[in-house]
């Protein structure tokens, strides 16, 4: 287990993908997966190309920046534009289009924007800058949530006073419930999110396939890791079972990281929040709570209207729901590229749309 | 934005922080969350700058016998 040669032996690799070839298959197979790691892994390793064109893959809403509306972003750039305040957040959020500008632009106009690698950084950030207001913009589902929570944790313990967090975290248990419940959506498997699955456990997965009898694998990010955990999706949806089915041993635990989940909680309390492409989903989102709240950004930048504009004609909703592809898009691979976004799942390397025109293109879309 | 990558310990620093490393790069994480204390030798999975998880070695050999016996059969 000290390395991961084991999940990228491309021997391994070669007699999974045999077995998924001799799966008797008998009609079209539509299997999600929802985070947006599994998603570029599934298209650097060229999986779609090789696996039995009746499988199809889609890529739910497992990107955070994706999901992220409109009006937050539009809060963090409301934000960026005050000179006494200091905007940090992760990279792939930059170039996220806001209502009239992006993180990116402001930055170039001079606004002070930084990027972090770790939460942590934001840290000594506010103490190099005692004369200004630095705010932490967060997004990420449960794997950030708990890295966020021990910031805030250590924030309040040193006793930084200029330091605030402004939260877009979202929760993909409830999400992904909301899917289960969309007529629109028609799933015969999941492929659950190995490193969320790290911190909240298999709860949530153990859930869906009782209730709503989709079979779930919890896999890892390996090619053989996500291969293994498609035979598996593939050998119950076979059997007609439904169950859920951990393939990610090395680095799930059932119940999950126990303190991970208590740091998260002891200092985040859920809300209502709104996905892009799944509008408001009850207790899906994450504020400051308790002792905490005096470190909400929330409160100095109040949220704009929730119905400003989506990119007109952009399908990234649709996307996140996996009832359109990329390609289904006007705007894809037109007005809309890498280079000159329209939408979030463009933007981010996460996102369906980028990992589509990076990897896929070539291959043409699957067959409806 | 879940990426998370396996590290191993180098050697426990003080404020609650590893020295991790893979592939050569040293990096300082923190163990604020990671479920069970890691010892040097062992291997975390780091997200952002933290480490969530101690790699159990019998799960990962658990893992790979479950693949050679989905393999063999």
């Amino acid at each position: 287990m000290d390395d991961r040669h084991p999940y990228r032996d491309p021997r391994h690799f070669d007699r999974l993908l045999s077995r998924i070839h001799d799966l008797p298959l008998s009609s079209p197979v539509r299997i999600m997966e929802v985070c947006g790691t599994h998603t570029v892994a599934i298209a650097r390793a060229g999986i779609r190309g090789l696996i039995p064109s009746r499988i199809r893959l889609l890529s739910g809403p497992g990107c955070p920046v994706c999901v992220t509306p409109v009006e937050e972003i539009d809060r963090a750039i409301d934000l960026a534009r005050r000179p006494e305040i200091i905007l940090a957040t992760f990279g792939d959020l930059l170039r996220v289009p806001g209502t009239d500008s992006s993180l990116l632009e402001e930055r170039t106009r001079g606004g002070a924007v930084r990027i972090v690698y770790s939460p942590m950084d934001v840290l000594k950030m506010a103490q190099a800058h005692p004369d200004k207001k630095v705010v932490f913009f967060a997004v990420g589902f449960e794997t950030t949530a708990p890295a966020i929570a021990a910031t805030v944790k250590r924030t309040r313990e040193t006793g930084i006073r200029n330091l605030f967090f402004l939260s877009a975290l979202r929760l993909l248990c409830p999400a992904l419930v909301r899917l289960a419940q969309d007529p629109a959506v028609l799933l015969d498997g999941l492929l659950c999110p190995g490193h969320v699955a790290s911190v909240s456990g298999i709860r949530c997965y153990a859930m869906l396939a009782t209730r709503y009898r989709i079979p779930c694998v919890v896999a890892g990010f390996e090619p053989v890791d996500l291969l293994q955990g498609l035979f598996l999706l593939l050998e119950q949806h076979v059997r007609g079972e439904a169950e859920v089915q951990n393939q990610y041993l090395r680095a799930v635990r059932p119940e999950g990281n126990l303190r991970a989940l208590a740091v998260m909680n002891e200092v985040f309390r859920p809300e209502d929040a709104r996905w892009r492409g799944l509008g408001y989903i009850p207790e899906s989102g994450l504020r400051l709570g308790g002792p905490y709240a005096e470190l909400d950004a929330a409160p100095l930048a109040p949220r704009g209207p929730s119905s400003s504009g989506e990119p007109e004609g952009c399908l990234c909703g649709e996307v996140l729901r996996g009832v359109a592809e990329p390609p289904a898009c006007p705007h894809f691979g037109k007005a809309c590229r890498p280079d000159k976004p329209v939408g979030p799942c463009m933007v981010s390397s996460e996102g369906t749309c980028r990992a589509f025109y990076k990897y896929e293109q070539t291959r043409g879309t699957q067959e409806t | 934005m879940c990426l998370a990558v396996p590290m191993k310990v180098i050697r426990i620093q003080g404020d609650n922080m590893a020295l991790v490393e893979i592939e050569g790069i040293q990096r300082a994480v923190c163990l604020d969350i990671v479920d069970e204390s890691p010892r040097p030798g062992d291997f975390v999975l780091v997200h952002a700058g933290f480490a969530i998880h101690r790699m159990d070695p019998e799960e990962g050999e658990r893992q790979i016998a479950e693949l050679e016996r989905l393999l063999s059969g």
